[in-house]
């Protein structure tokens, strides 16, 4: 009953941290595209958040570059469990365009593990709240 | 017999202040949301947020100092649950002598306790956001006790229930001209007791990531969002007894309740933050020099 209740209420709020980790900046505009007035993910509890230590969610966007890779080792280590990582973006998925550069250190997967690909260049936001709502029906 | 009744007095003032806080903090959220034309979240949403933390894992960062890093959300807490207590007792049970001066102090402790909570977590700026929380506090404690010390002036006393009574026979404070200057400013110096928009330095969400609370997380986290509620609701009922008459009608008292609120929402929501020195500016120049204008009135009789 309590682990029960304990799932229910972290299906409900799930606090967002934001990590780039060399991308275009395409996606993280895309990101908060979502927290705007046409789609406000706030009403299903989902808040984007300063600090990792609240977050629940990782948002990764970009390739994962070789100065980045340690850092998002050291995030995704500082993150309270449970927590998950979500990949957005081609470049976080696969590479990308840039997956034969010379800063190619990942993709995501590669560094840390990921729940839910979220592809596209950039993805739109609705693309992204599917993902979330995928990553939600995975949540146990 | 008298332990328990102090018990059973602080357990009601935990769960009234804390579920009023709770879903005052969600009011605060939805009234946001509607201002910037979003649908915002629905009423259970904080609850969900409370139940979520104390679920998830603790992370004490290596660097800080154990002891009172998890230490001071639980000072937090017992501070603001005395003070709702104290609040509680002195308008239905047996009042304490000079409790507004007992008030004023256990109202200073949760900005002290956001202080030790950013020094003790080892982090670069969650000690920035402490030493502004130190300057923050030092800047409105000034004027708000200045503001307080208006209806004491007019009733003649320092406990809270007599000037709730004084206001019965001469009429709400705030009807005065040195009672309605007296709760503009002590409502501006709360806004910057609760940590609100145009004094939310020290937590700076898009500057130094959430501040003070940055290495908090699971349940300590949870208890300091709890803390912020509770003092929310606490310091609102306050101003309602203080300054408007108090709960005497529940349908008024209420409706009191929710326009103090919803002031602080949209003070929040239609300012700017404002720099240190900006702040130390405002509240030691225009908000003191206000309240020692509504302090002459009150002596003028006005």
């Amino acid at each position: 009953m309590a682990i029960d209740l304990k799932t229910k209420a972290l299906k409900k709020s799930l606090f967002v941290f934001h990590l780039s980790t060399g991308s275009c900046n395409n996606c993280d505009i895309e990101i908060l595209d979502c927290l705007t007035p046409r789609f406000d993910v706030e009403r299903f509890g989902i808040v984007l958040v300063g600090s990792v230590k609240h977050a629940d969610v990782l948002l990764v966007t970009g390739i994962g570059t070789t100065k980045n890779a340690n850092r998002i080792k050291l995030l995704y280590q500082q993150m309270p469990k449970p927590g998950f990582v979500v990949a957005i973006g081609a470049c976080a998925c696969t590479g990308g365009i840039f997956r034969d550069g010379y800063t190619m250190s990942g993709p995501i997967d590669t560094i840390i593990p990921v729940d839910v690909y979220i592809p596209g260049c950039p993805p739109k936001p609705e693309a992204m709240i599917a993902g979330i709502v995928r990553l939600l029906e995975r949540i146990k | 017999m008298e332990i328990l009744r102090y018990f059973s007095l602080i357990i009601a003032s935990f769960f009234i202040f804390s579920l009023v806080g709770i879903m005052s903090g969600w009011l605060d959220r939805k009234i946001t949301a509607r201002l910037q034309w979003r649908v915002g979240p629905p009423w259970w949403q904080n609850f969900a947020d409370f139940v979520k933390l104390v679920g998830k894992e603790t992370v004490i960062p290596y660097e800080a100092n154990q002891a009172m890093f998890l230490l001071s959300p639980i000072i937090g807490i017992i501070a603001v649950t005395v003070t709702g207590a104290l609040l509680l007792s002195s308008i239905f049970f047996n009042p304490v002598k000079w409790d507004l001066f007992i008030f004023i102090y256990l109202l200073l402790i949760p900005s002290v306790v956001i202080f030790l909570a950013g020094s003790s977590s080892g982090n670069v700026l969650a000690s920035v956001g402490a030493g502004r929380e130190l300057r923050l506090l030092l800047s409105y404690e000034l004027p708000f006790i200045i503001a307080l010390l208006v209806p004491v002036i007019k009733s003649g006393s320092v406990q809270i229930y007599k000037i709730a009574d004084y206001q019965i026979t001469n009429g709400v404070n705030i009807g005065y001209i040195s009672g309605f200057i007296a709760f503009v400013v002590a409502l501006l110096a709360f806004q910057g007791k609760l940590g609100y928009v145009p004094f939310d330095v020290s937590e700076a969400e898009t500057e130094i990531a959430a501040g003070t609370f940055i290495e908090y997380s699971g349940f300590p986290l949870a208890l300091l969002k709890l803390m912020k509620w509770i003092l929310l609701s606490v310091g609102i009922s306050f101003f309602v007894i203080y300054f408007m008459g108090g709960f005497r009608n529940p349908l008024t008292g209420i409706l009191k309740y929710l326009a103090v609120l919803i002031l602080i929402i949209l003070i929040k929501n239609t300012n700017p933050r404002l720099r240190t020195d900006q702040i130390l500016k405002f509240s030691w120049g225009w908000l003191t020099m206000f309240g020692m204008l509504a302090v002459l009135f009150a002596l003028l009789g006005y």
